[in-house]
């Protein structure tokens, strides 16, 4: 009997396989609702735009984000006001309130001795001095129990207003549009004193971000929504400039300006500051880690979102450290977007108007560099991190304005294109949105998204749902991500290399593959070439099904010119070169590292079989 | 307390039956089935798979209807037909839906040409849990599933039981526990929505080995040592598929388990046991009615356990008896020769 034969077989004890069964559970893969396919765009026309669009909304006075800066000390007050309220009821009695504030206060002093920085007000010391007084005196008064917990509320109070006043940004008009101006040009003024004349005129032309900057996506619809809804751009994240960058791409798309929550720690840094300011940038301590300063910092963006201004997000959180598209985000601004939602239904049902609820709009973008100032830093960190390396902590690249500088400068002059992809716009439940605010399902039927909020046919607030449904949106965030991932050239050729290094070392861990001697590292140029070839193809395919993209120069080039620019291209400005032909014209790389982490960006598309 | 009015329920079957009755003790309750035979059962002789019908329960054959009345909707449909009757729903569902299945089984994503091909392994992504579906097909995301030791005909007779609503949400494991507790009934939460899904798929399996073991008369000693043996091979392959180990020692799995793989009434354990007194599939599925889901799942996990690498000679054991003719007692004995050494290897 054959089938015995084989159950046989099956069962014969030679085959067992004594490895500890798979401990980690795989992750299950995305499946959710999939967006109607038909709204999408059809071609992928990259657009070179020739200027800025025209803006949206022509009147800066008109603009929310300056309707915000002009009601500044009300808007402050709000902020405060809420974050009162919630926190009040987090901590509804008076032992757990006069925990977290001896909490908080304990943490920033040790803050402030143990991670002092530039950009901390000259008096936080004295201030968090004098709390921790008034905080000695309020725990003593407990002869008179309800006067106590009033001062704590108190307390509380002028914390929570401490933090505000300290995030709360600004919007200047006239700064912005001199920023507008200036940028293009600014360089070559702060400059003049060390250049020459006729340098200064060449200058001028490449400072131009026009033929620098590749979008890609729905512009118009984005124009459209952010004229009549709320916009909240969700970026990836991997170098500092991405702020710029983005930034810079919505001054260009004609939108008005985006709130953005920039790291505390770069207003130290003045030539930085400057730039930031432009966007109306306020200020985010990731120092501070306690439930008063989050709750603070949340309601201001729930708020301001509320309030109709659009924001920026870089919800990985952090600049990627190993170079990948981000996998897993930082829920928490994310969070503020849902509440926004909520409390614009709730609104426009109080004012008995409900068609009138502003949507908040997602879009995600996905930023695509051939080369990354800080890639050494940044894998550096990551192997640190991943435990896979003992390395000493590395400067922050952008520590000194010199530095910035010096890579501003390289990065405007030197052409290394830079593509803006934009996923199609969408709401906070991943549906698309259309240019007039509907949300449509696959079969192009309009969701009345309101109904999400609903709890037996009213609007009801509900934290666990709506951090549910933050967590949905995350993922479909991370999935967008990765389908509007342009792939360069220069991804590919590390991604091939360092997969074909890999594999023939296939014994050796990652830490041993990062230290291979240099006679090892050296491919064959005719085997890469067929990988490459293999995995363009699949690359092609992955396109086709909507899962990846792909620039110009990859769809236009020959197989050897493809390479070619990709080695050129690849890690442009590191001292090492990441991909090179040696002099028998086969392929190496002089930094394993960095070879690494332009390799990671094609991480998460199963190519290493095609290699 | 809620305001709900009325609850649905999809599908007329001896648990959707069973479901209606146990939640007509707290809400009027509206059920879809397909067959008119069902709704004459339901709404004029007030009987069906073999239950009396609560007062508060009316059937139709509209499922607009149900859909537009109820916003709480309990599917109980076979994992076979699943996908057919959610898209009929699809048109009708809003966000503002809630849809708790109690559907053991899975669905196979694969291609139409696939499906004539011979498949040799399945990855994850190929297969849906019946939420993954939900949440695939339609724009509902309050999802949720009832799962544990509920054998129709013993809730039919009001005897005491116990159930497990998983969701991510906890206002859809609120909702589910109030529409569903009695004093005759406890309703436990988990958030563990993929893992008490499989769990509820998976024992299934266990039901029809032990259903073969019964009609051999091998004993209760085999049957201990089958269970136990089984139930580490659905944990290893669960965790595999995304579960929570916990949820595989709770009602959903080992509690599922002790009541299916002794009970005579158990849809799988009983293809199981004529499975052992010599009857080959073609011949049980031809003189059944009713759906095992154990069998399509049994051929689900032995391509899912091979893809994945992960060693389940009891299942694969099935499989050869189910689908490539081995005799039950055969492979049962091969089955002792099989080297195990480690009692409790899932834990850690």
């Amino acid at each position: 009997m054959v089938e015995i034969q084989s159950i046989r077989a099956f069962l014969r004890p030679w085959t067992i396989d004594h490895r500890p069964f798979p401990k980690k559970a795989i992750i299950s893969p995305h499946k959710y609702y999939e967006a109607c396919p038909m709204q999408q765009p059809t071609d992928n026309k990259p657009i070179q735009l020739k200027g800025s669009l025209p803006p949206i909304i022509p009147d800066i006075e008109q603009w929310p984000i300056y309707k915000l800066s002009a009601k500044r000390y009300e808007f402050i007050q709000d902020v405060i006001n809420s974050s009162t309220t919630q926190l009040n009821k987090a901590y509804p009695t008076k032992e757990a309130l006069l925990d977290e504030l001896a909490r908080t206060v304990y943490a920033e002093r040790i803050r402030l001795t143990d991670k002092p920085w530039k950009a901390d007000p000259e008096d936080e010391k004295e201030y968090w001095a004098e709390l921790k007084k008034r905080l000695v005196r309020i725990n003593g008064m407990t002869e008179d129990p309800q006067k106590q917990e009033e001062e704590a509320r108190e307390m509380l109070n002028s914390m929570i207003s401490h933090y505000t006043n300290e995030i709360v940004g600004n919007f200047d008009p006239s700064i912005y549009e001199f920023a507008s101006r200036a940028l293009p040009f600014g360089f070559s003024r702060l400059l003049r004193s060390n250049l020459g004349l006729k340098f200064k005129e060449k200058l001028s032309q490449q400072f131009s971000t026009h033929n620098r900057f590749i979008y890609e996506g729905d512009l118009e619809n984005i124009r459209k929504l952010a004229k009549t809804h709320t916009v909240i751009m969700v970026p990836t994240h991997i170098t500092n400039l991405d702020s710029m960058v983005v930034g810079w791409a919505i001054h260009e798309m004609g939108l008005p300006a985006f709130i953005y929550g920039a790291g505390l720690n770069l207003f130290g840094i003045r030539i930085l500051a400057y730039f930031i300011e432009r966007l109306g940038a306020y200020k985010v301590d990731r120092r501070k880690k306690h439930p008063i300063y989050l709750e603070t910092l949340k309601e201001y963006s729930t708020q301001a979102l509320h309030d109709g201004v659009h924001s920026l997000f870089f919800p990985g959180g952090t600049r990627s450290r190993s170079g990948e598209v981000e996998k897993r985000l930082k829920l928490g601004l994310l969070g503020t977007a849902m509440d926004a939602q909520y409390l614009n239904y709730i609104k426009a049902e109080k004012e008995g108007n409900p068609e009138a609820a502003k949507k908040i709009i997602v879009v995600p973008v996905t930023v695509s560099y051939h080369f990354v100032l800080e890639a050494p830093g940044l894998i550096d960190e990551h192997l640190k991190a991943t435990g896979k390396e003992q390395y000493l902590v590395e400067n922050d690249r952008f520590s000194t304005s010199f530095k910035m500088l010096s890579f501003i400068w390289k990065f405007f002059t030197k052409s290394s294109k830079i593509y803006l992809s934009y996923a199609p716009c969408m709401d906070l439940f991943g549906n698309l949105v259309t240019p007039e605010g509907k949300s449509i399902d696959k079969r192009g039927e309009e969701i009345d998204i309101k109904k999400y909020f609903l709890s037996n046919g009213e609007l009801k607030e509900d934290t666990q749902r709506n951090s549910e449904y933050v967590k949905l949106l995350g993922d479909v965030i991370v999935k967008k991500f990765h389908e509007y991932n342009v792939v360069f050239s220069s991804h590919m050729v590390a991604y091939v290399a360092f997969t074909m290094l890999r594999k023939r070392f296939r014994r050796h861990d990652l830490y041993d593959i990062l230290r291979l001697p240099k006679e090892d590292r050296i491919i064959k140029y005719e085997d890469f070439r067929l990988a490459v070839e293999r995995v363009r193809d699949r690359i092609f395919e992955l396109e086709a099904e909507g899962k990846i993209k792909t620039p110009r120069h990859f769809r236009e080039n020959g197989l050897d010119d493809l390479i070619s620019h990709g080695i050129e291209n690849v890690g442009l400005y590191h001292n090492a070169r990441t991909v090179m032909r040696n002099k028998d014209g086969d392929i190496t790389s002089e930094d394993m590292k960095l070879l690494l982490f332009y390799h990671n960006r094609l991480e998460g598309y199963q190519l290493a079989q095609y290699v | 307390m809620s305001d709900l009015k009325t609850v649905g329920v999809i599908g007329a079957g001896s648990f959707g039956t069973a479901l209606a009755n146990l939640i007509a003790e707290n809400y009027d309750v509206l059920i879809y089935a397909r067959r008119q035979e069902a709704i004459d059962n339901i709404n004029i002789k007030r009987e069906n798979a073999k239950q009396a019908i609560h007062e508060r329960i009316r059937a139709t054959d509209d499922i607009r209807e149900v859909t537009e009345t109820c916003t709480l909707i309990f599917p109980t449909i076979p994992s076979a037909y699943f996908r057919e009757v959610l898209l009929q729903m699809v048109p009708y569902l809003r966000p503002d839906h809630i849809l708790i299945h109690g559907t053991k089984g899975f669905h196979i994503n694969v291609s139409e040409e696939e499906k004539h091909e011979d498949i040799k392994e399945l990855g994850r992504e190929s297969i849906y849990t019946m939420s993954e579906l939900i949440r695939k097909e339609t724009i509902v995301v309050r999802v949720g599933c009832i799962s544990g030791p509920n054998l129709a005909s013993e809730l039919s007779q009001h005897k005491p039981a116990g159930a497990v609503i998983a969701s991510h949400f906890d206002e859809v494991i609120r909702l589910g526990r109030n529409a569903l507790k009695s004093h005759r009934f406890q309703v436990y939460g988990s958030k563990d929505l993929t893992g008490v899904e499989l769990a509820g798929s998976l024992k299934n399996i266990i039901a029809l080995a032990s259903g073969s073991l019964t009609a051999l008369e091998l004993g209760e000693n085999a049957r201990a040592l089958l269970i136990t043996k089984s139930l580490g091979e659905i944990i290893r392959i669960g965790r595999v598929l995304g579960g929570d180990v916990k949820t595989f020692l709770g009602l959903a799995g080992i509690g599922d388990i002790i009541a299916t793989s002794s009970s005579t009434t158990s849809r799988n354990f009983t293809v199981g046991y004529r499975m052992g007194k010599g009857e080959t599939l073609q011949q049980i599925l031809d003189t059944s009615d009713e759906v095992a889901e154990g069998i399509n799942t049994v051929e689900i996990i032995k391509l899912l356990a091979d893809h994945y690498k992960v060693k389940v000679p009891i299942i694969s054991t099935i499989y050869f008896t189910l689908f490539k003719g081995v005799p039950a007692a055969e492979g049962l004995r091969q089955l002792m020769k099989y080297p195990f050494d480690v009692d409790v290897d899932f834990l850690d």
